[in-house]
């Protein structure tokens, strides 16, 4: 199982990223390539339950778990509420046409991976070696650091939390 | 997870963030717009993670400064989820008072702010 592939050893755990990855990557092309917003939405959820798993086997648990709670439980539950509210279901409402736009945007797209991954990946290709200690995503550690060394960012973070409520409650009603 | 590069991690989180900046140029739902976004988001979480885990570091271990820098990272990540809700939140009230305002959400239409 230990072939070396251009400076790469293939490792079952590769393989166990490559199909995590993979899946995570085809959700994403997903969410673009639909042309139903459900559909989109679904593959959203995928994507970022896909993601959390990926956080997991980063050791950064925590992330893990809020990730699932917060993405897929909280901000995904509001895009179908709003996507059934306006009822968007229906594709022939917004349906996307055929315009120059489409290949622009692709070629754009194709453009930034390139430059960026030939700027930063050659660099950084034989960089296996971790250097984070063990427990570092637990709970524990992240409760004292947030609530020791960012406690002025968490509290500002609460502030806009609060701004943002306000802010929706505004926009949401007919009249005040 | 042993064995796995840093850049594959790094591959994925620019694959999705190409993904959604396209998705952000090509679509014209709003809604299908903001989860690219989203996308973009993630996608810099991931990169944060995958850098906190691999870093770079010479520091003994138990010193004060490498444990600020190992949990930076993290930080980071939740600072970035708490503004994506809040972003959610006051997004989706503006595109459900512009769609009361004018029964059509399709985002190439809209040219209120052009004067």
């Amino acid at each position: 199982m230990n072939q070396s592939l251009g400076g790469v050893t293939i490792t079952p755990n590769l393989l166990l990223f490559g199909a995590l990855g993979g899946a995570a990557a085809m959700a994403a092309v997903g969410v673009v390539a639909f042309n139903n917003a459900v559909r989109s939405a679904l593959c959203l959820v995928l994507n970022f339950f896909l993601l959390a798993i990926v956080y997991f086997t980063l050791n950064a648990e925590m992330m893990g778990i809020t990730q699932v709670v917060v993405y897929t439980g909280a901000i995904m539950v509001l895009f179908l509420f709003v996507i059934m509210l306006l009822n968007l279901g229906a594709p022939q409402l917004l349906r996307d046409r055929e315009d120059p736009k489409r290949w622009l945007g692709l070629l754009l797209g194709f453009a930034l991976f390139a430059i960026v991954a030939g700027q930063i990946f050659p660099s950084l290709l034989s960089h296996t070696n971790i250097g984070a200690v063990d427990g570092y995503g637990s709970p524990q550690a992240i409760g004292r650091t947030l609530f020791t060394q960012y406690v002025l960012p968490f509290e500002a973070v609460s502030i806009l939390l609060l701004i943002g409520i306000v802010g929706s409650i505004l926009l949401a009603k007919r009249r005040i | 997870m042993n064995g796995v590069p840093l850049v594959a991690y790094l591959a994925l989180g620019l694959f999705m963030f190409t993904t959604g900046v396209v998705g952000v140029v090509i679509r014209r739902n709003p809604i299908v717009i903001f989860m690219c976004i989203e996308l973009m988001l993630n996608a810099v979480n991931l990169t944060f993670l995958a850098f906190a885990r691999y870093q770079y570091t010479k520091l003994p271990v138990g010193d004060l400064q490498q444990q600020s820098s190992m949990m930076a990272g993290q930080m980071m990540v939740i600072f970035v989820m708490a503004v994506a809700a809040a972003e959610v939140a006051v997004g989706l009230g503006i595109i459900m008072a512009i769609f009361r305002l004018r029964q059509n959400i399709d985002i190439d239409e809209m040219n209120l702010l052009r004067g």
